[in-house]
């Protein structure tokens, strides 16, 4: 197993992803080094994912480095009924680091088991995902100047919502405090409310989205309710509209207050919030190009000065 | 007095060998195919509903001539753990414990999750044990649970 494979943010302690937020400041700083000339990263997306594809290859190219991969595995000899062992075993005799997105939940870890370079894990189905995680992290300790000591209220579909599962899980170093507000069919699942218990984590649940949450909150993570959760769509429909963000509910909220989303948004957000300057999920998502890069450096060893 | 003769008369002595008892019914013939039991050329004697004083009906397996790994004889405890391993030298029982759950469960119970990488690959599924006491498993691979209920054998 190759060590330096990013998989879960887990995997990571406290120091490294304090490390990693720093690091991702210096590429906020200063996006364009030259760290990976002469090094050829592959990203392999078995599963379409152009948001976060885009975002690791840009990275790349941002560092000097070249990139080989796919965008869809039906292109692919996987289609053709090929392992993921030996489709993974091929490409590291040609990449130094692989990026890797699997519709399959644990693909990565099994990968880094026996990958002779790094896997970076850009999403395992509904699994990991912790490029994004690190992004959120930094977006937070961005705005809020800390990690430590937030309060923050999680909102939509906390039930399927893999971004929030790990976020969650990467807080419980720095004190928070957690709102969870979903319909009853999207609660936070069990196993992360003992995952809080266990570490004297105070999480409140409502089903309200109401002023009184949003007024004590720091960071407000809006996700989207995905219709295909649902078996019924009249459900769907009185849901979608319960947990939406309008622009004057955030007239009374905290100074500090920023509004997360990992994107894509449906209707969770109204688009009047855009122009509110708590509004923050667009430079989030730009937040993801530097912290890849420092992910990427990570992994390969390249220290960042 | 007359039962309990029944029941030693039931299953046959063993001069040296190793008796796993107190497995409960349901689980007995999991229990053979997890020793790999019918792979052997030794005798075994499989004892199936006998009384028990301890768990009502049970299932016991006597196996001649064959010292089982600890490795081997701890994935019982997956599926039976109450069970009782007795090592048998000359007729005599000279070493007795119970079964103990091992942290790492590797090959033998299958992931719950059709999404789950080790149910689309050939490779062995891999559990930590989450939760001794009420017997939960955690996917290494996919990180789901899985209760005691749940676990199904590969």
């Amino acid at each position: 197993m190759n060590s330096d494979s990013l998989v879960s943010i887990n995997d990571l302690t406290k120091e490294e992803i304090l490390e990693l937020v720093d690091k991702t400041r210096m590429f906020e700083e200063n996006p364009n080094r030259k760290l990976l000339e002469g090094k050829v990263i592959a990203t392999l997306f078995f599963e379409p994912s152009t948001r976060t594809r885009l975002s690791f290859e840009t990275a790349v190219n941002r560092l000097g480095g070249r990139v080989i991969g796919f965008s869809d595995a039906a292109t692919t000899s996987s289609s053709k009924g090929e392992s993921l062992k030996d489709t993974i075993m091929m490409v590291s005799n040609y990449a130094d680091l692989i990026i890797m997105r699997h519709h399959l939940e644990g693909a990565a870890r099994y990968a880094s088991e026996f990958s002779p370079v790094p896997i970076i894990n850009a999403g395992d189905g509904a699994n990991q995902h912790p490029s994004q995680t690190m992004l959120d992290l930094y977006s937070i300790k961005k705005t809020q100047g800390t990690l430590e000591n937030l309060t923050i209220s999680m909102v939509g579909d906390l039930k399927y919502g893999r971004t929030v599962h790990s976020l969650l899980m990467a807080m419980y170093y720095f004190h928070p405090v957690f709102n969870f507000i979903s319909s009853d069919e999207l609660k936070m699942p069990l196993e992360y409310k003992v995952f809080c218990d266990e570490h004297n984590i105070e999480y409140h649940e409502y089903t309200d989205f109401s002023q009184e949450v949003i007024d004590k909150t720091d960071i407000l993570y809006m996700t989207r309710v995905q219709r295909e959760r649902f078996t019924d769509l009249m459900e769907y429909e009185r849901v979608k509209n319960l947990y939406q963000l309008r622009n004057s509910m955030l007239d009374s909220s905290k100074p500090n207050l920023k509004v997360l989303h990992p994107l894509p948004r449906v209707n969770e957000i109204a688009y009047d919030v855009d122009d509110n300057p708590k509004a923050y999920y667009f430079q989030q998502a730009q937040n993801g190009l530097y912290a890849r890069e420092a992910i990427i450096c990570k992994v390969l060893g390249i220290d960042v000065k | 007095m007359y039962k309990l003769k029944k029941e030693e008369l039931a299953v046959a002595a063993l001069e040296n060998g190793t008796v796993i008892d107190h497995i409960p019914t349901q689980s007995l013939f999991k229990v053979v195919n997890l020793l790999g039991i019918k792979n052997l050329k030794n005798s075994v004697t499989i004892g199936f509903n006998l009384d028990s004083s301890k768990c009502g009906k049970k299932g016991i397996i006597k196996v001649a001539d064959v010292f089982f790994p600890e490795e081997t004889l701890n994935r019982i405890a997956i599926i039976a753990p109450n069970a009782v391993i007795n090592i048998i030298h000359d007729y005599e029982v000279v070493e007795k414990h119970a079964v103990t759950l091992p942290d790492d469960i590797i090959g033998i119970v299958k992931c719950n999750n059709p999404k789950c990488i080790t149910n689309n690959e050939p490779m062995k599924t891999h559990f930590h044990v989450v939760d001794r006491n009420n017997m939960v498993l955690k996917c290494h691979y996919c990180e789901r649970p899985v209760t005691e209920d749940e676990i199904v054998l590969k």
